[in-house]
């Protein structure tokens, strides 16, 4: 196993001020496994997914629908219900294993170290409840304390996410929100018991553009604030760039990719995920640029295609020789940077990026004169190199990975 | 909500208007002669044309209704022809203002026809509204949280049973045997409330269950579906992962949500009943305003048929604008006006 011995030459999170003693990650999912026994069969939601995340961190997880990305982090809370979920491997929040806890460990846990934000704040609020009333609902399940001191603290948790006027919008209801405002509450309602683990699971997608950015800084002061570990699920690649320190791509219940989002964002190797890239528009670049779909549909997860999952819709399954790509499931192994993993079957996955997916989905990254990359991208490149093989001190900015392999999948662990 | 409930109640005074007038010219769109059943089988032309007069059936349908209406504002003597009234004197009936005609099948004015008989279908109405709604919510969400298994598949198969049984034969075969053969209760019997509570629960036990078995096999139907339905809504995710416990977020959140439309519904039904059962009523022979709207519209006595449809219509409406007030109570989201 070699995952582990690359982690501790690149870890760099205690440089970032970060007390040794969090150093292990917060959340640690391993080779968990849920399926739903159904009429026509067993759908494979998720397959031996793995990852962790550390205090103060965030993970953005990026799929399709269908790919995954909430069944697993619903089962981070335990909130499937067993009768009709099978679960198997291991998820661990600060300790505590979920997976075949009881309903008490589960319920002490949910709301309390670890809480939730749901995509649409209008249906996830409860219509006859006063925003109010739900929040401190949350903090009065949790605590020992009375409910002139829960109101306090919803009051308290409102202000601190933005809401104007909150002693008095607390007595709303959700319906006098606006879609923003909604998210917010429900923020504040994740964040009351002062969570060490948030999962949002599509916190931005219902908003408008420019909330959308609002709640993301949110997001971001609140984790500075509180130091808890974020899993952010999306499909937009956009908030991913923004938020997210490490990024796990999923693709039929698998995880496809996983690294640093400088890294993957950069310099992806799985042909998934430069459709993913290349199907989002750019404001900056030429207009008569053509977004390029990724054809065909998302995998059915009751007959799950053979080989690696993506192969009916890669456009470079000839490149990989014989046939491979139908007959074999390619393993998630380390890509050309450490702490970026891929579960592809190509060799020379960064060349075919550079010189055939990225020239026709960003051609004004491309000299036209010289057909070489403009130098900024270059200088992103050598940056990348330069950080994954050295050490990650250098790293400006959020964005750059802050630590080596603090996402990482081991396929070869039992 | 003040100003809403009054619009709301002069539109139903103006329903009713229009509904009295629509009764009485239905009535006469029937081909037959409806004196012809006041004056019985042997009745010559000459006492068929004086019953008509007497009636007051012989005036156009729009003058029949002018004194119907002036009759319910201030009060009318019956009969309505002036020399039938001085030629027999001691006949006059009186009938005071809220004057809803008088029956002369019954011989009697339809507002004492209907005091009479409205306690018992009330008391019949309400008693079975208590047990098909305690019942059926109670086994509906029962149901639903066992979903799938063998309690809940009973709760829909006994459910479905009650339903497709008729309700005359339930309550023959409550009669013959809970009653009769077994004699675990009294032959139900109607009696005033206010003379012996406990004799009329007893007396009431019986017909109540027979009219409530049907309306509670369709409250548990959708109870469950209600209950189902609100259990994947996101807020009870939302609820379930702030950590609540399964009976914080069943009783109290899932609950909140399925009352709503089980309030209208109820209102509604309670509503349709409160007008009398007139199968149930005559299984056990309650003689209630289901058995007299019955007689009313086979005797062609158009009085009583005119009071009853106007009793009938204004429980309808109040509950109609009771529901909806409830509403703006229960559901936040909802304003009147």
């Amino acid at each position: 196993m070699t995952a582990p011995e690359q982690a501790g030459a690149t870890a760099g999170t205690m440089e970032f001020g970060r007390p040794a003693a969090q150093d292990d990650p917060y959340l640690v999912v391993e080779n968990l496994t849920v399926q739903f026994p159904t009429h026509d069969g067993i759908v494979q939601a998720v397959t031996d997914l793995s990852y962790t995340v550390r205090s103060g961190q965030t993970l953005g997880i990026v799929g399709e629908s269908g790919s995954g990305k909430s069944v697993s982090s619903m089962a981070v809370l335990g909130l499937h219900n067993p009768q009709s979920t099978r679960l198997s491997g291991s998820i661990r929040v600060g300790g505590t294993e979920v997976i075949g806890a009881d309903q008490q460990t589960l319920r002490s846990l949910r709301g309390n170290d670890a809480a939730m934000i749901f995509q649409d704040p209008l249906t996830a609020l409860h219509p006859f409840y006063a925003v109010g009333k739900q929040i401190a609902e949350a903090a009065r399940m949790h605590n020992d304390i009375s409910k002139a001191e829960a109101r306090r603290r919803a009051i308290d948790m409102l202000d601190r996410v933005g809401i104007p006027q909150a002693s008095s919008r607390v007595d709303d209801y959700p319906h006098q929100f606006s879609g923003g405002m909604r998210q917010r509450a429900m923020i504040a309602m994740a964040l009351v018991n002062n969570p060490q683990l948030l999962i949002a699971d599509e916190p931005t997608t219902a908003l408008d553009v420019t909330v959308q950015a609002q709640i993301l800084d949110l997001l971001q002061d609140l984790q500075q604030e509180y130091g808890s570990a974020i899993v952010m699920i999306t499909h937009d690649l956009g908030v991913i760039a923004e938020v997210a320190d490490d990024v796990l791509v999923m693709y039929g219940g698998r995880a496809v990719e996983t690294g640093p989002t400088k890294a993957i964002l950069t310099l992806p190797e799985m042909p998934y995920t430069w459709g993913l890239l290349s199907s989002v528009p750019d404001i900056t670049g030429a207009t008569d640029v053509r977004l390029i779909p990724i054809p065909g549909t998302p995998p059915s997860l009751l007959n799950p295609p053979t080989g690696c999952s993506f192969h009916p819709r890669c456009p470079h399954v000839d490149k990989v020789p014989g046939e491979l790509c139908r007959t074999t499931l390619p393993e998630l192994t380390q890509a050309t940077h450490p702490g970026h993993r891929k579960r592809c079957h190509l060799v020379n996955p960064d060349e075919i990026y550079l010189k055939e997916v990225l020239p026709e989905a960003a051609p004004d990254l491309i000299d036209e004169e010289t057909g070489e990359l403009i130098p900024e991208l270059q200088v992103q490149l050598e940056e990348i190199q330069q950080e994954t093989h050295d050490h990650p001190t250098k790293a400006p900015g959020r964005s750059a990975p802050r630590g080596g392999d603090h996402v990482r999948a081991d396929p070869e662990k039992p | 909500m003040f100003a809403y409930t009054i619009r709301r109640v002069i539109s139903g005074i103006l329903l009713l208007v229009v509904m009295s007038v629509v009764t009485f010219y239905l009535f006469y769109a029937s081909s037959s002669t409806p004196e012809r059943f006041a004056c019985g089988p042997k009745c010559t032309p000459t006492q068929l044309d004086t019953t008509k007069r007497a009636l007051g059936y012989d005036e156009p349908t729009i003058v029949q209704w002018g004194k119907f209406a002036k009759g319910f504002v201030a009060g009318r003597e019956f009969p309505d022809d002036e020399k039938l009234r001085k030629a027999a004197p001691e006949q006059v009936v009186e009938c005071p203002r809220g004057c809803l005609g008088y029956s002369y099948g019954y011989s009697k004015p339809v507002n004492t026809l209907i005091k009479d008989k409205l306690p018992i279908s009330v008391s019949l109405a309400i008693s079975a509204f208590v047990i098909w709604i305690a019942g059926g919510v109670l086994l509906g969400i029962t149901a639903a949280l066992f979903k799938g298994r063998l309690i809940d598949k009973a709760i829909v198969g006994l459910s479905l049973l009650a339903f497709a049984f008729p309700t005359f034969f339930i309550g023959l075969l409550l009669l013959k045997f809970v009653a009769i053969r077994w004699g675990i209760v009294e032959l139900p019997k109607y009696s005033d409330f206010t003379d012996n509570p406990f004799l009329w629960v007893s007396g009431l036990i019986l017909p109540a269950i027979t009219l409530a078995l049907v309306y509670m096999a369709g409250y548990i139907r959708m109870t469950r579906a209600f209950v189902l339905e609100t259990m994947s809504e996101d807020y009870i995710r939302t609820a379930r992962a702030k950590g609540l416990t399964r009976r914080v977020v069943i009783g109290k959140h899932t609950l909140r949500a399925v009352l709503t439309p089980l309030v209208t519904l109820s209102g509604l039904d309670l509503a349709g009943l409160l007008g009398g059962a007139i199968i149930t009523e005559t299984v056990f022979n309650f003689n209630g305003v289901g058995k007299l709207s019955f007689t009313a519209v086979q005797r062609y006595d158009l009085p009583l048929i005119v009071g009853i449809v106007l009793l009938l219509a204004s429980f309808v409406i109040v509950a109609n604008i009771v529901v909806d007030l409830l509403y703006a109570v229960i559901d936040p989201r909802v304003r009147l006006g």
